[in-house]
């Protein structure tokens, strides 16, 4: 059975197209032979992007070009392909079903199993192909627009702890920069201001800190930044820069301790299933930050967890991630057939409830 | 515009918003397409989140509603409406607008656009604009105005409690 597995991952969800071919023999770390991305740069897409890549048509052109690239960079023809993986959604419908009309086309054309991956699932599963992890581990998977605590249990079980409940860690940035006037994006401008400023000059709110479970609320901390900002213009006639590195400080503390103690919670929480190797994985532009993973990590030697975060290049949209839970379906015999459909939405866990604001409890985010 | 029908109103907490997009929402149905103006923090998405979750609950479906800003579209199915949430801040071209699928939603489904300057001439006919904006005191200035005179009769109820 040590047969080497090699995959051809496509990816055109989100902002980026890619490609990437990765070779994987059981017991072994996998290899990435090639992943080449187009459109973006790695800091754009790392912060979620800024110029999105709309038009099918273009995301259709530029996958063949990655996946030829990615091909040549592997030294390999699609003959010696095993099987093409494809994200099949959640994401814009227009480049999800351009990537799967091109898995199509090559897993018909070279006579390849084709294999349906779930976008989030991809970025989930990294730390598998970056860290080698055993199966249960934590995962805060922070990507473009999504922030939730995952309980990873298998390549096809996820369990939802909690999650933001409006706006992801890192639109709160952008838009803290946007409101700031400081270039997006926010990400890495934000935290630079923030390591000058004085984090105790302004209280920032901690939304529903106080209250039990893993769900997060971000939105509220740009409308607490507006008004400080707005009064500090009432007052002076303008903000100074020690004004704006102070907002940015204060600013990136609240999102620091929101993100600590949710992690705290749900680590809580996943240490009820005594793994052997507690593991918290942190994948995303949030893990780069590194006053937030600073905090993380202590919180993780506090309670005897692990910390560990993929390189961004692999947190970033591509499709080496891709390719990677291609192997793990692949292994599990969960191929798809011709009929595999684009899926705008698609949630990792319909299980678990909707988060909260959202039930029956009334619109109370 | 010329404002056949227009109405300014104050929400003095997030909850006034809530409940003003609660009683707006069983009001709608496809074609209808709601415009969201004001700068960041002003509400827009806190409003069109209720309005959505007030449907879905009504439809017995629950599910996330997150910020669109950068997945530029989220949908919805709340029985047999569909409805868009989109954020067209990120767009940098009127033709992306097309290639998201916009035009064709503003016919079939329920459509909330935030950021609508960037549909330029692309802006439906009879669209219901929602303009928001901060005051002073945490409470919300909202202005609800459209070029078809419809809306008087659809929002009727809605718009005299809470101003």
């Amino acid at each position: 059975m040590n047969k080497p597995l090699t995959i051809l991952g496509l990816e055109s969800s989100c902002d980026d197209t890619a490609a990437a071919v990765l070779r994987h023999i059981e017991g072994e770390p996998a290899e990435i032979l090639s992943s080449v991305v187009a459109g973006q740069t790695e800091l754009h897409a790392a912060y979620g992007g800024v110029v999105p890549e709309i038009a099918a048509r273009a995301h259709a052109e530029k996958l063949d070009i990655c996946v030829e690239q990615a091909l040549i960079q592997a030294n390999l023809t699609l003959a010696q392909i095993d099987a093409i993986a494809v994200t099949a959604g959640p994401g814009l419908i227009g480049g999800v079903l351009s990537g799967v009309m091109c898995a199509k086309g090559l897993a018909a054309g070279a006579g390849k199993p084709l294999i349906g991956v779930n976008h989030l699932a991809g970025h989930a599963l990294t730390p598998r192909l970056t860290d080698d992890l055993r199966f249960p581990y934590l995962m805060l998977l922070v990507s473009g627009g999504h922030c939730q605590f995952l309980l990873v249990r298998g390549a096809q079980d996820f369990t939802r702890l909690g999650g933001t409940i409006d706006d992801a860690p890192g639109e709160a940035f952008d838009k803290t920069a946007r409101l700031l006037g400081l270039p997006q994006p926010g990400g890495p401008s934000v935290e630079a201001e923030a390591a000058r400023g004085d984090e105790s000059r302004f209280k920032f709110p901690r939304p529903l800190l106080n209250r039990p479970g893993c769900d997060m609320s971000f939105s509220g901390l740009k409308t607490a930044l507006l008004r400080a900002r707005d009064q500090i213009v009432d007052e002076k006639g303008g903000i100074t820069v020690q004004d704006r590195t102070d907002l940015c400080a204060g600013f990136q503390a609240a999102v620091r301790d929101v993100l600590a103690e949710k992690s705290r919670r749900a680590i809580e929480e996943y240490l009820t299933l005594s793994p052997a190797d507690p593991v918290l994985a942190v994948a995303g532009g949030v893990a780069a930050n590194s006053a937030i993973r600073a905090k993380l990590e202590t919180i993780c030697a506090e309670t005897g967890t692990r910390f560990v975060a993929p390189p961004l290049s692999l947190c970033t949209d591509n499709a080496a991630m891709i390719a990677w839970a291609g192997v793990e379906l692949y292994r599990a015999g969960q191929t798809s057939g011709m009929d595999l459909a684009a899926r705008p939405r698609w949630p990792l866990d319909k299980t678990s409830p909707a988060m909260l604001g959202s039930g029956k409890k009334g619109a109370k985010a | 515009m010329t404002a056949a029908f227009a109405h300014s109103l104050t929400l003095p907490l997030p909850e006034d918003t809530a409940a003003l997009a609660a009683c707006i929402a069983p009001r709608l149905g496809p074609g209808d397409v709601l415009l969201l103006q004001g700068p960041i923090g002003a509400g827009k998405t806190h409003f069109a989140r209720s309005l959505i979750q007030h449907l879905l609950a009504q439809a017995d479906a629950f599910e996330d509603v997150p910020s669109p800003t950068f997945t530029l579209v989220q949908t919805y199915e709340a029985g047999d409406l569909e409805i868009w949430h989109a954020d067209l801040y990120r767009l940098s071209h009127p033709d992306d607008v097309i290639e998201l699928g916009l035009i064709d939603a503003f016919e079939s489904a329920l459509c909330l656009v935030e950021w609508p300057d960037r549909l330029a001439d692309l802006t439906p006919p009879g669209a219901l604009v929602l303009g928001f904006a901060a005051n002073a005191d945490d409470s919300r200035a909202l202005t609800i105005a459209s070029d078809d005179p419809r809306w008087a009769a659809t929002l009727k109820g809605c718009l005299d409690d809470t101003a």
